[in-house]
């Protein structure tokens, strides 16, 4: 391009008469993103239509970006400082020391019934308004525009809800992107198995795709809706994921509607991407508590649940003798006594047998060798070479468990 | 069924059979969930019509724009393996065939747009070779992929040409052959060897079509994100086999040429007998674009001043693609025919007319309540008021006549603003924008006569010299000829005389240039100091009050009537009544769906639950933490408040210290450490909500604690 834009040029220059010293921090806002340079435009000067324009899209207020403007500077600078040493000065108290330390998943949800749900009529008014939506987001999608829908609060209940009315008469895929094990390639089984009754493997997804692609080239009346509750998920934003996402939504009878959440989602899509997703943004802000998709997650505010280890403990522990019971345990209570031991490297193999030996559980080292194989086939015990070249055994399960675990065993003995 | 597992992701859901519906309607979309239901049928025919055959005109369009570079490209195939047909013995031709042809087409950043032109471009080299392979990046990560790739596509168009002839062809599936250069020349050999005794049985009636030896033709589409070594490896064993196979490579570039010496070293590029080709560059293709389908009264529905801003910036602060730039003008009409009902009168004048006679008594009322119609109707005299506010044959007499007339201002305001281009665009400094589009974005604004930059850009062209206003004049003359308006017809003649005086000044300049020579003369006879002195102020005297030159006031003339042109047809669209039909103007709708901010959603709704959430109680002032504001509101803010490492039993403690601080103000001192379970339960659903959105992650650098990650609020 020869010259500027004239309409850059012409924005610049007034920009540049107003405040000088303004003028580089302005400019390099330009390309970022255009609501930024939206907000140059609309921070000093000439043009109050742009103002009312701006303040007409929904609700977004443009109080908020003014304050984001005038704090742009010192935020900046608060980012460098607290990254500027390494030390960081924060409180040394830790959850132990309060008196419920953590909640279980389950208490959480029980607590969190009784706790009412503040505002719910602001949020049903919120909902009903993007519920309105819902025969507009059929025509779109049948035009051939993707849906994706962003803002504050799960998405899931008004696409279930999208789904529900709309949705029953025709073929459709719902996927739970927050799911912690879902795949590009589960997804991709599930329309070729259960959509096109397609009986048979595939060597890679990309052939998975091509598949896919031809059999609803062939056949024009299939038709296909997908449905994806957090498409920015752990496991769905991989560049190779997204690029079959979009290939897949960019056939003209797969319609695609999304959600997405991560305040960093749109990095995930490059123009290519984009291009093939052909989105059509929506802002859907529903303030509901994001029940479902959080309860996966591993908080450190919420106790690891440790059932499940607990039970398959037992479970394998029940079928073993006698004398592998007694082993395991006392492996368990020398690693209970070391818990407070932060550099306890495990039990060393040598100490283990002289061990075994004195509470007469095994008569030759190759017994408990046996025995330990047997553990750990079933992941019961870890073992580590130590830097002395020494075998160390471990229980890969947290102190609590075990602790539960030896008192269940006491309990049945 | 509910979609709800700990075991499973996906879920699908098939009705049966019968209830299928076998294709739904998307008309019934465009009416569903609508009170008013007028001619949604109607419209949404428009509507679909309208952009199919916008859709062929841009694609029209590309091609077009393509067909010079198509043409380059046809003849340079035809040229590169001309050797090999002629099999000469020619050293310099035996030393050129060890290079593979290749041609390097630049087409620019915008890739998305070039899938059209790869599509173009492989349907023209049909007529030259049947065996063409496309291969993209993300297809090929290795050597092996890609070759894999390359016979599946290559052996698939043959066996296209040969399974119709003989069915004893055994098609051999790709999985079992090896694949190697090996295989393709083996298999390569073997189809030309058929044709050519095919086209010998057929006494080479057909060889016309195919020569005999047809180049095959590998197109990289995108070579920049191909991987070094697959091309390098590529490139080196098929340049082993360039004697037996005539291959043919085409880069597809998005920068510049220059990526090929940085993508291969020397030893590799030498392999390549490089030909540049220059695709057209899509800002001329924008140009092209707004040119066909908005400065053209061919297509009735308009683009608005704002929304129009919208999409261009859009295409020049964000990806320079077209087709963006089409999906957008998509979306708008699409909006505009759903959003405002009386659209259905946005077709062909003629049709149009027709409509209206149909409107029911309901759309006449759309048409009264339309803010322009009313600003008209307060213009009429008190009579006609009452009679278009309650008589509906009046009323749709009247629309009848005001569409036309509008009809007729789109007409005569392409031709004008084209004229006034043709002035501006070659002013220095370009104060009204070097493109059409800026100039139209610019009148459509507001009374273009009124603003400054105009006004500099009138004083510029007092100051054009005399063989390029002529120029211009001539080119203007051409462009309102060739519109249909016959308003303008006066204008050319207007334009026309101007052009005869300007010839007619040129002999009279002969006489001028005497005049200004015996001045001279005058100046060289007189050597007294005093008389000097005294003719050289009088010709001071006479410059500075000087009469004008006959050239200066034509000029003047000229500039005045473009001017009085402007004045009367570059009225912005919204003054003239009705245009709310035909124009789309709610820019605000296009730029949340096509260039949506979703970081400044979250934080106003993280900072400000009062613009989504309308309760008196959340009102208040940023810059404090309300108590009732919800759970993640207050934590967010709290989090912001905190460095790179945030403490999880401070941050807890400082939660239900807001939570509690109205509740009971006069809570226990004595149980502050015992946090109320409810309270902790909420602190951690935030919390978990927070990591979900990305502001926070675990970290374990120190015990409890959790990392911020971001700054600068959003």
């Amino acid at each position: 391009m020869s010259t500027t834009p004239y309409r850059l040029r012409n924005r610049l220059t007034v920009h540049y008469l107003e405040s000088g010293s303004e003028y580089s921090s302005s400019c390099s806002e330009e390309d970022e993103e255009n609501q930024k340079e939206d907000n140059t435009v609309s921070s000093g000067q000439k043009t109050p239509e742009k103002m009312k324009a701006a303040s007409t899209l929904p609700p977004s207020s443009t109080l908020a970006k003014k304050n984001k403007e005038s704090k742009m500077s010192n935020l900046v600078e608060e980012y460098f400082e607290a990254h500027s040493s390494s030390k960081v000065l924060t409180s040394d108290r830790t959850l132990q020391k309060l008196r419920r330390r953590r909640l279980s998943q389950q208490t959480l949800r029980d607590l969190l019934k009784k706790a009412p749900l503040a505002y719910a009529a602001e949020i049903t008014e919120l909902n009903q308004l993007h519920e309105s939506l819902f025969s507009k987001w059929m025509l779109q999608l049948h035009l051939g525009f993707n849906i994706v829908l962003y803002g504050l609060g799960s998405k899931r209940d008004l696409l279930e809800k999208f789904r529900t009315s709309l949705l029953q008469d025709s073929v459709h895929l719902v996927v739970n992107g927050y799911f912690p094990s879902i795949t590009v390639r589960s997804i991709l089984n599930s329309i070729t198995e259960e959509v096109l009754d397609h009986i048979g493997t595939f060597r890679s997804p990309l052939d998975q795709l091509d598949f896919i692609i031809e059999r609803f080239k062939e056949d024009s009346s299939l038709e296909l809706y997908v449905l994806i509750h957090n498409l920015d998920s752990q496991m769905l934003r991989g560049e190779r994921s997204q690029q079959i996402l979009a290939q897949l939504s960019s056939l003209p009878h797969i319609y695609l509607i999304a959600s997405v959440d991560h305040i960093n989602a749109p990095l995930m899509w490059d123009q290519a991407k984009l291009s093939l997703y052909n989105w059509l943004w929506y802002e859907t802000t529903t303030f509901s508590p994001y029940v479902e998709e959080t309860s996966y997650e591993n908080s450190l505010l919420v106790q690891q649940s440790g059932s499940l280890a607990l039970s398959s403990l037992t479970h394998v522990l029940r079928s073993l003798t006698l004398n592998a019971r007694g082993i395991f345990r006392l492996l368990a209570q020398y690693q209970l006594e070391n818990k407070d031991n932060p550099s306890y490297p495990g039990l060393s193999f040598q100490d283990f047998y002289q061990q075994c030996r004195e509470a007469f559980l095994v008569n030759s080292d190759l017994t408990l060798r046996a025995q330990l194989t047997e553990f750990r086939d079933h992941k019961l015990i870890r073992t580590k070479r130590g830097a002395d070249g020494v075998e160390y055994l471990l229980i890969p399960v947290d102190d609590s468990t075990l602790t539960d675990f030896l008192d269940k065993e006491d309990e049945d003995v | 069924m509910s979609t709800c597992s700990v075991s499973k992701g996906c879920f699908v859901f098939k009705p049966s059979p019968k209830k299928r519906r076998v294709s739904q309607k998307t008309a019934v979309h465009f009416s569903e969930g609508k009170n008013d239901l007028e001619d949604s049928e109607l419209r949404f025919y428009t509507c679909q019509s309208l952009w199919n055959q916008i859709k062929l005109e841009t694609e029209q369009i590309q091609e077009d724009l393509n067909k010079q570079l198509l043409d380059n490209l046809v003849s340079f195939l035809g040229r590169s393996h001309s050797e090999f047909q002629g099999k000469t013995t020619d050293w310099t031709c035996r030393m050129k065939s060890r290079e593979i042809p290749t041609a390097a087409l630049v087409l620019g950043v915008n890739v998305t747009d070039h899938e059209l032109t790869f599509r173009n471009l492989s349907e023209a080299l049909q007529n030259i070779t049947p065996y063409i392979a496309l291969l993209e990046a993300k297809d090929c990560p290795g050597i092996k992929n890609l070759m894999q790739k390359l016979m599946g596509q290559l052996m698939n168009c043959s066996t296209d040409v040969v399974s119709l002839e003989d069915d004893d062809y055994v098609q051999v599936s790709q999985n079992r052959i090896r694949c190697s250069m090996k295989s393709v020349v083996d298999w390569y050999e073997s189809v030309t060897k058929k044709t050519d005794s095919e086209t010998l049985s057929k006494k080479r009636t057909s060889s016309a079509k195919h020569q005999q030896s047809p180049p095959v033709v590998v197109i990289f589409k995108d070579m920049e994100s191909f991987t070094t070594k697959v091309l390098q490896d590529f490139i080196v064993i098929s340049s082993q086999h360039i004697r037996e196979l005539p291959l043919v490579l085409i880069f597809g570039i998005a920068t510049s040429p220059m990526i090929i010496h940085s993508l291969l070293p020397h030893s590799v590029s030498s392999l390549l007998c490089i030909e540049l080709f220059q695709s057209f560059s899509c800002k001329e293709h924008l140009s092209t674009i707004i040119d066909k389908l908005l400065l053209t009264s061919r297509f009735p529905f308009k683009l608005g001043e704002k929304v129009l801003q919208v999409l261009i910036n859009i295409f020049l602060y964000h990806d320079f693609s077209v087709w963006n730039f089409i999906r957008g003008f998509q979306l708008c009409i699409v909006e505009h025919f759903y959003s405002e009902p009386l659209s259905v009168l946005c077709c062909q004048l003629t049709d149009a007319k027709k409509r209206v006679n149909s409107l029911s008594h309901e759309q006449c009322e759309n048409v009264r309540r339309l803010p322009s119609f009313r600003r008209y109707v307060e213009r009429q005299e008190a009579e006609k008021q009452i009679a278009l506010l309650t008589a509906d044959s009046f009323l749709k007499e009247t629309t009848q006549k005001l569409l036309e007339d509008l009809h007729v201002y789109h007409e005569n305001y392409v031709s004008v603003l084209k004229c006034l281009h043709v002035f501006t665009c070659s002013l220095p400094k370009y104060p009204l924008g070097k493109q059409i589009r800026e100039l139209h974005c610019a009148c459509l604004e507001n009374r273009v006569w009124e603003t400054e930059d105009y006004e500099t850009s009138l004083q510029l062209a007092r100051m054009l010299n005399k063989s390029d206003l002529e120029t211009m004049l001539q080119q203007c003359v051409e462009i309102l000829v060739s519109s249909s308006g016959n308003e303008l017809d006066k204008a050319v003649e207007k334009l026309k005389e101007f052009l005869t005086q300007f010839q007619k000044l040129e002999a009279e300049a002969f006489q001028e240039q005497d005049v200004s020579v015996s001045s001279q003369k005058e100046l060289q006879k007189k050597t007294d100091l005093y008389h000097l002195q005294k003719t050289l102020l009088e010709l001071k005297d006479s410059r500075r009050s000087k009469k004008l030159t006959k050239f200066e006031m034509l000029r003047f003339e000229v500039v005045d009537y473009i001017d009085s042109l402007v004045r009367r047809y570059l009225v912005p669209a919204d003054h003239k009544t009705l245009h709310e039909i035909v124009y789309f103007n709610t820019a605000s709708v296009l730029r949340g769906h096509l260039n949506a901010a979703p970081r400044i959603a979250l934080h106003t709704a993280l900072n400000n639950p009062y613009s989504y959430l309308k309760n008196q109680a959340l009102k208040c002032d940023s810059g404090s933490i309300s108590s009732k504001a919800p759970d993640i509101c207050i934590v967010y803010k709290l989090h912001l408040e905190c460095g790179r490492l945030i403490n999880l039993v401070d941050w807890l403690e400082a939660f239900s210290t807001v939570v509690t601080a109205v509740d009971e103000p006069n809570a226990d001192a004595a149980s502050s450490d015992q946090v109320d379970d409810i309270i902790h339960a909420r602190f951690i659903r935030a919390v978990s909500e927070l990591e979900l959105l990305g502001f926070i992650k675990p970290s374990k650098q120190k015990t409890d604690h959790v990392a911020r990650l971001t700054w600068g609020g959003c």
